[in-house]
């Protein structure tokens, strides 16, 4: 048992470390991991993939809790998750310390300077990327009429959706995202 | 300690709420600090994000450390990065224990269908929001439209494209007249971009 826990910090504590670029980025470690110790298949690890697409929480952090609850319960779970987080806790405490001494230093600003709009780049790249899984239908490309390529009922939420969202500012996220689910349901989104 | 509980529960409350992995928890995390509870700046979200982009771990995990230990030092980045994790941790639990099939459901596939749908729309406002505040110039808009192509057409590790940018900022800003600067960049430090 403490063994196994021993083993299980230590295999995610080194895949919170190596994974630099979020979530996803984890996944070539885990697939490694599975290989390895064979803690679980590759099937089991798409499943989850896909079951942390559509669970609260972080894609990597969900699949440290999966695999630690399998290997050895809920201590298990709690070391997996914990050891996935802990480098970078540990490696951002670090840098807020060293940038709040040279937060003023020109070169640091003139650094956040061009960091802010490659930020706002990579978010972008991510709208991307959730556009093609929600408003079309990336794998019929090449298969059958391009009309097929488009999600109708799903472009027409976005657009509702836009509007609604910039016209009342007020109102939290969260209840587009509830309303959406619901009107999901309704009009049968999964096609 | 009272701080501390009151990072907790707006942490919870955001971990709560995202679906679909570190992207998807910016529009929300925005909302909570920088409308709700008005802790920090739109920028300084801009700051930690970009930063956690290109240091190792979980993007969430460093931006919520990132935040909390701004607002209440270390033991804050620590608390905040729980708090953000415990929703799913909890969820995880339940999908692993109770139902290790919820997505046999067809409903289940239906609502995040439509959920899906309205995270692109608040990444998409998100974007518009933070853009209006970074990109001030040609040069910002280079950075931006470069990096965005990079990573949507050739795949290019996003930890790479921040620290270029990074350093792309600090060769401008040796400039002192700043008009313009193309996407290429130079590794020599000494030099300063000249064109």
């Amino acid at each position: 048992m403490i063994l196994d826990l021993a083993r299980l910090f230590i295999n995610f504590f080194m895949t919170g470390l190596f994974s630099i670029g979020g979530g996803l980025a984890t996944l070539p470690f885990l697939y490694d991991m599975s290989d390895r110790t064979g803690w679980f298949t590759h099937e089991e690890l798409s499943n989850m993939l896909a079951i942390s697409e559509s669970t609260p929480g972080a894609i990597g952090a969900n699949m440290a809790t999966y695999t630690g609850f399998h290997v050895a319960s809920l201590p298990g779970a709690i070391v997996a998750t914990a050891g996935l987080a802990m480098p970078g806790i540990i490696i951002i405490l670090i840098i807020a310390r060293v940038l709040a001494v040279y937060r003023n230093n020109p070169y640091v600003e003139s650094a956040f300077h061009g960091l802010r709009p490659a930020s706002v780049g990579l978010i972008a790249a991510a709208a991307v990327s959730v556009l093609q899984i929600s408003l079309l239908h990336w794998e019929r490309l090449g298969a059958g009429t391009w009309t097929e390529l488009f999600h109708f009922k799903a472009i027409l939420l976005a657009v509702i959706l836009f509007i609604l969202t910039r016209k009342f500012q007020k109102i939290h996220p969260v209840v587009f995202l509830a309303g959406s689910a619901v009107i999901g349901i309704i009009f049968s989104f999964a096609e | 300690m009272k701080q501390l509980l009151e990072l907790f529960i707006s942490f919870f409350k955001v971990g709560a709420m995202t679906f679909g992995g570190g992207y998807a928890m910016l529009p929300i995390l925005e909302r909570e600090v920088t409308v709700n509870k008005k802790w920090i700046s739109t920028e300084e979200i801009m700051d930690y994000y970009a930063i956690g982009q290109c240091t190792p771990g979980l993007i969430a995990v460093n931006t919520s450390t990132f935040v909390g230990n701004k607002l209440a030092g270390p033991a804050g980045g620590v608390i905040a990065t729980l708090g953000f994790l415990t929703p799913g941790f909890l969820v995880i639990l339940l999908v692993a224990v109770l139902l290790n099939n919820v997505m046999d459901y067809e409903v289940v596939h239906h609502a995040f269908a439509g959920v899906r749908v309205c995270v692109f729309v608040l990444i998409v406002n998100t974007c518009i929001k933070m853009g209006k505040s970074s990109i001030d110039g040609l040069f910002t808009f280079g950075i931006f439209a470069v990096v965005l192509a990079a990573t949507v057409f050739f795949s290019v590790p996003p930890a790479l494209l921040v620290i270029l940018a990074g350093i792309l900022g600090v060769l401008q800003g040796l400039r002192r007249p700043a008009p313009e600067s193309g996407e290429k960049q130079d590794d020599d430090p000494g030099k300063g971009g000249l064109s």
